[in-house]
């Protein structure tokens, strides 16, 4: 890794009632890096990031954020991080100028700051147009471009954007993650939870989180690299009784179908996977090509949350 | 310095808000409006135009005359005539009048004889309201000048027929005058309704949009979101009294014997501390339909527990003590002093300064409820 954590938690737990969204974590996130949190709905994704930037308290656990203890010196952060929430939460009644002037005001920079930096966000993410439109009416992209500026008026060190981009089109998608790598390299450190597979595999590191615990972190390749299955592609005619001939066989976590292939996810330890694959296809009268593939990030994320027999 | 810029900031987003919602930009200006009309019309204890039978059974100059002096009060109005009291009767049931007047054929004769009722009035006693007025005109003396007698058309009882016992000089409001009664009190229901249901939605609002969220990640305080949030408010508060005020003066003639400074200054501290109840709801409530539940709740208290309507020092000891956390309780002490009496700030420093101490008070509680955090 070699630069310094911007977050480190520890035993980091949060329980809701009953229900432990947030159960055990240990993470450290590298400085000036974007940090992923990939996983599916309820996985705690947002639970956590809200107790990162201190607006829910931990149930156990402890927090250190760019070197504050957390729930301890909330407040002492507040001014060093921008927090873009999942859903648009800048005031939909006022119109873009006014929004940034707000949070420039409420981030308590002196008038000149503000005159200079606003100016400076309406241009940087081509928001000069909308200048006078109320966020209301704006299409999703340019209010994901107008939440994102409102983030970083205050030039926070950390940015945390839980799921930014579930609005948006694949064209604003990357040009959002253009405008992260930019601001990677003036030092910001980025915390992002998402769920979409290409987002994930941009990070520098990756968190998977399922149902509240840490399943697998790693830089993206190095995750792919140590993948706890073996991949097997399947190609053949009639892909419908391929999958259901394999869905019974023993070994088999997982089938995902992709266009005209099929990906087994087999348990690591199987012995000869292709050939037992193969046996059991030609068993069931099926012809097919089988061979070992590589492994994406969706398999990793699927053998890493999806239901093993226990 | 921060924390001032922090507050207006907010307080000017506020104001935008508000100006650009529409529908409460016209609750600012109507509902005070629509609330003093009403309240100034049609809680009118000066009752008049009572419908009236007349069954006049002695025909003689001086039965009309009587008769003509009892509709001269206006108090009640003949409809009907009849030819007996159970035709008067009848159409007391049927609702066809509340009142009936009732001159016997001897009506002349009894007239005469102190120990008789010369008359009688036949009320309707369904309405609270109608015995009292009338049993006001039974004692009112009329000059039946012929005779150079006093009427005596329902004696008390054990009082002697002489006429009224004791004269009664009524001060501040001798004309009796319900607007006047109730006019100014009625500014303070007004506010009271408006800034509460304001301020009541201003953090669920936020809450049920999503921009706590956001806000609370930022630097800005819990007293500096409070008082900016508030700060449009109270110049809100005090548009509504002027033309509250105005439509009390020029509609309804209610005098205005203090100055106009004191009484700014009064509604100030009131606006204020009302606005402080609906920052408390404001954090109590989870969605906006309970901030509006809660408004109601103080609302109705306020009404009936603070003299608006019924007189303070009638109430049981408790009602009295738990009045005292109203706001409007101060507040119709001050408005009614100002307004009607003439009272300086100076004579009134009481009750401003619970108003103050339940400002702090609910200002305190909001703060405490509010927390920067979700959970």
């Amino acid at each position: 890794m070699g630069a310094s954590a911007a977050i480190v938690t520890q035993n980091l737990s949060r329980r809701f009632g009953t229900v432990l969204a947030v159960d055990d974590l240990h993470l450290q996130v590298p400085e000036a890096q974007i940090y992923g949190f990939l996983g599916p709905n309820g996985s705690g994704k947002s639970t956590t990031f809200r107790m990162l930037c201190g607006l829910l308290k931990p149930t156990a656990g402890e927090v250190d954020v760019l070197g504050h203890r957390l729930p301890g010196d909330a407040e002492r952060i507040r001014s060093l991080i921008g927090y873009m929430t999942q859903q648009f939460s800048l005031y939909r009644d006022l119109t873009v100028l006014e929004n940034l002037q707000f949070m420039a005001q409420i981030q308590g920079l002196s008038r000149r700051e503000r005159r200079d930096r606003v100016r400076h966000s309406l241009r940087a993410y081509r928001l000069e147009r909308y200048r006078k439109r109320r966020a209301e009416h704006l299409s999703g992209g340019e209010r994901q471009r107008l939440a994102l500026a409102a983030a970083l008026l205050h030039r926070p060190p950390l940015l945390l954007l839980d799921e930014p981009t579930s609005a948006v089109d694949p064209q604003t998608r990357r040009d959002f993650w253009d405008a992260l790598f930019e601001l990677i390299n003036q030092g910001t450190t980025i915390l992002v939870s998402t769920h979409y597979m290409d987002e994930a595999e941009r990070c520098h590191r990756l968190a998977i989180l399922d149902r509240g615990s840490l399943v697998a972190e790693g830089e993206p390749l190095e995750l792919i690299g140590n993948i706890d299955a073996t991949v097997i592609e399947i190609t053949g005619a009639d892909l419908k009784s391929l999958r259901e001939t394999l869905s019974g066989l023993r070994g088999v976590w997982n089938l995902t179908q992709l266009g005209s292939r099929l990906h087994a996810l087999l348990d690591p330890g199987t012995e000869r996977p292709v050939e037992l694959v193969q046996g059991a296809l030609a068993n069931a009268g099926l012809q097919a090509n089988v061979s070992i593939a590589e492994a994406g990030l969706e398999d990793v994320f699927v053998a890493a949350t999806g239901k093993r027999p226990s | 310095m921060n924390g001032i810029r922090r507050m207006w900031a907010v307080a000017l987003k506020e104001f935008r808000q508000l100006a650009r919602d529409r529908l409460t930009f016209a609750m600012v200006i109507g509902i005070p409006l629509i609330l003093i009309t009403l309240f100034g019309y049609a809680i009118n204890m000066d009752v008049r135009n009572l419908r009236a039978g007349i069954a006049d059974q002695a025909g003689t100059q001086t039965s009309r005359r009587l008769v003509a002096d009892l509709t001269a009060t206006q108090v009640i109005a003949p409809v009907r005539q009849a030819a007996t009291a159970e035709e008067l009767e009848r159409m007391l049931l049927g609702n066809e009048i509340v009142v009936g007047v009732f001159i016997p054929r001897d009506f002349e004769r009894r007239l005469q004889d102190p120990n008789r009722e010369a008359a009688q009035l036949l009320v309707d006693a369904t309405d609270p309201l109608i015995p009292g007025i009338v049993s006001a005109i039974a004692d009112m003396p009329f000059a039946l000048r012929e005779h150079g007698v006093q009427s005596r058309l329902i004696p008390r009882s054990g009082r002697s027929q002489q006429g009224s016992l004791f004269s009664m000089r009524q001060y501040y409001n001798p004309e009796g005058r319900s607007a006047v009664m109730i006019v100014p009190g009625t500014i303070g229901v007004i506010l009271t309704f408006t800034m509460v249901l304001f301020t009541s939605i201003a953090i669920v609002r936020e809450r049920e949009r999503g921009n706590l969220e956001l806000l609370i990640t930022t630097p800005v305080r819990s007293i500096e979101l409070m008082l900016g949030k508030i700060i449009p408010y109270i110049f809100i508060g005090l548009l509504q009294v002027s033309l509250i005020l105005s439509a009390a003066v020029f509609l309804f003639d209610v005098p205005l014997r203090g100055t106009l400074l004191d009484l700014y200054v009064a509604s100030l501290a009131y606006v204020v501390a009302v606005l402080g109840f609906g920052l408390l709801i404001s954090t109590i409530a989870k969605v906006q339909f309970q901030a509006f539940q809660l408004t109601f709740f103080l609302l109705l208290p306020s009404i009936l527990l603070s003299g608006f309507i019924f007189p303070f020092d009638g109430m049981p000891l408790p009602a009295q003590y738990f009045a005292q956390a109203l706001p409007l309780t101060h507040f119709v002490v001050l408005i009614r002093g100002i307004l009607l009496k003439g009272a300086e700030l100076a004579d009134l420093l009481l009750p401003l300064q619970k108003l103050g101490i339940l400002f702090v008070i609910s200002m305190t509680l909001a703060m405490i409820r509010f927390r920067k955090r979700l959970d």
